[in-house]
């Protein structure tokens, strides 16, 4: 099978600094994969020059067998943001977020028509989120935010998703929800690559997984490549791995973990007792 | 009646009316757009740096409009690229708009000839609008509402969310450009009515009136267009009564709309938290 996205050799960077170099990767279709890396290791700059926001330094992009111009955003994908970069006063609707997406099918009427209405609300819909298709995009909650976000990138159907950190500033029970309908688009034939630094309640659940920091360090099945030896390597610090059936359960070290629970610990604890007679 | 219609009589004054409310339509539009992307201070110093095209473009014994146009629109590239070249934007409209109006105040102060005109571009003159300025803002204005019609879905998604409507296709280094030759336009067409000084609040108020009473980008447009045409109106027919500059006239009110909509809503917002001590929901 051939990869849907390949990345050759590519080299990052802003002004004179180096984000990561000599990346390769590839995506099949077909595939729901995890960058996991962690904060500023370059994961974000990595999806960024996928899509074309970022001018590589070096290397090739190819999608779908054609080289993509530097600076060009692959066609047929759709983009996830981090919700950080986002302006939530902004005055518009959840269908009116989603049918921007709809940009590349407009016709000669500059306007939404009824078809782009209609096919926001399916895809609104699609995500679990049709009854706040009227309500402004800052007044919905997080996860329903995350949804408008993903089925605005749906709605131009893209042959592949990318999600920068979807997760990252919702609770478990989101982070489930989101997991699960990606798995679902994942089953009808959607490519999916998001970033996370979250091992446990993400990156363990994922199909496929690519350590990354500063650039790829390995990739594979969470269950072959979350060890403590490829996660210190990618994490930076130690790392404990615990497998139990067929789940993984990942903790910082031992040491580090003391380390930090004396750090927390309030002054007087760390004192000794003084004797009283 | 006739007491009302007083003013009318007078051609110039028909003129300014209409005029004005072309512009409170155009700045109360093009205000949304602006306020949205957080742009206000680029379209106060921007109203600051056409001064200095509007001066030289005299002295030069050029077209007002074109000069001004012009100046205006570099100025914006400028401001632009230096945002691009790690200059804070805040700072970049500082150093292009600060040099781009002493630049004129040079040049004024070298010509001592034209020191009216000078408070003209500062305060506006409405009522000194000529008939082709009548003609210029009518035809700026079709303009300007015929390129908003046409790029509405490119313009808004470029203005919520820059980056992602680049992945989308949006050719969003045209949108800046083109979005800088709009706003150099809007300020030169109604430098006349407001001034530089007092421009900013015919884009910013009604923007901020429509936000107040609207969460829609297209229904907020349309409610800010309609307000700014409104209070232009009123303004410069008070300025008549009560013998008042008109520009400062058209602000006072568009401050006291403002007041107003943020007391009343502030108001709804409170009537409807207020849970009734017999409401079968309340907590005990």
């Amino acid at each position: 099978m051939k990869p849907i996205l390949e990345v050759k050799n590519l080299a990052c960077g802003y002004q004179t600094q180096p984000i990561f170099t000599q990346v390769d990767l590839a995506l099949y279709p077909g595939q729901l994969s995890g960058l996991v890396g962690p904060s500023g290791s370059g994961k974000s700059t990595l999806i960024r020059a996928i899509l074309g926001l970022v001018d590589p330094w070096a290397g090739e992009i190819w999608f779908r067998g054609k080289r993509l111009r530097p600076g060009a955003p692959p066609p047929k994908v759709g983009y996830v943001p981090q919700v950080e970069t986002v302006d939530w006063s902004f005055p518009v609707t959840a269908e009116e977020v989603v049918m921007m997406g709809r940009y590349q099918q407009q016709k000669l009427w500059p306007w939404p028509s009824r078809r782009d209405r209609a096919i926001a609300r399916e895809l609104l819909s699609r995500v679990g989120i049709e009854h706040v298709a009227h309500q402004p995009i800052g007044e919905l909650s997080g996860g329903q935010q995350q949804r408008v976000f993903l089925a605005r990138a749906l709605v131009g159907e893209p042959e592949l998703v990318l999600l920068d950190e979807p997760t990252s500033s919702s609770d478990l029970h989101v982070q489930h929800e989101l997991l699960h309908l990606l798995a679902d688009l994942n089953q009808q034939g959607l490519t999916i690559l998001l970033s996370t630094h979250d091992l446990n309640s993400v990156a363990t659940h994922l199909p496929w997984v690519m350590c990354f920091n500063h650039g790829l360090i390995c990739q594979g099945q969470p269950i072959d490549v979350f060890t403590s030896h490829t996660l210190e390597r990618t994490f930076g610090g130690e790392m404990v791995v615990f497998h139990q059936a067929d789940r993984i359960l990942i903790a910082s070290g031992l040491t580090s973990l003391r380390h930090q629970l004396k750090r927390n610990l309030p002054p007087e604890l760390h004192q000794p007792r003084s004797k009283s007679l | 009646m006739d007491f009302l219609l007083e003013p009318f009589r007078y051609e110039f004054f028909s003129r300014a009316v209409v005029v004005g409310m072309m512009a409170g339509l155009l700045c109360g539009v093009m205000g949304v757009y602006i306020t949205t992307r957080r742009m206000s201070y680029i379209a106060h110093g921007l109203s600051h740096a056409i001064l200095g095209g509007a001066v030289l473009s005299y002295v030069l014994g050029l077209n007002f409009y074109i000069g001004s146009g012009i100046w205006g629109f570099g100025a914006a590239l400028l401001i632009q690229y230096l945002t691009s070249r790690k200059i804070y934007s805040d700072a970049a409209i500082g150093i292009v708009t600060t040099a781009s109006f002493a630049l004129g105040v040079a040049v004024i102060s070298t010509y001592r000839k034209f020191s009216q005109n000078f408070e003209a571009a500062l305060f506006g003159n409405v009522l000194g609008i000529g008939p082709t300025d009548l003609w210029i803002v009518t035809g700026v204005t079709v303009a300007l509402l015929g390129l908003i019609f046409v790029f509405y879905r490119p313009l808004l998604f470029w203005c919520f969310d820059r980056e992602v409507a680049q992945v989308h296709g949006v050719p969003v280094f045209a949108m800046d450009t083109l979005f800088a030759l709009m706003l150099a336009a809007l300020l030169v067409a109604t430098l006349q009515v407001l001034g530089v000084t007092l421009i900013i609040s015919a884009v910013v108020i009604p923007a901020s009136i429509s936000r107040l009473l609207s969460d829609r980008f297209g229904y907020m447009m349309v409610i800010s267009g309609t307000v700014g045409a409104a209070i232009a109106f009123v303004g410069i027919y008070l300025s008549y009564y009560f013998d008042i500059a008109s520009g400062a006239s058209v602000v006072l009110l568009s401050t006291l709309v403002f007041g107003i909509v943020l007391s009343w809503t502030r108001f709804q917002r409170r009537k409807k938290r207020y849970i009734s001590p017999f409401h079968p929901e309340r907590p005990l």
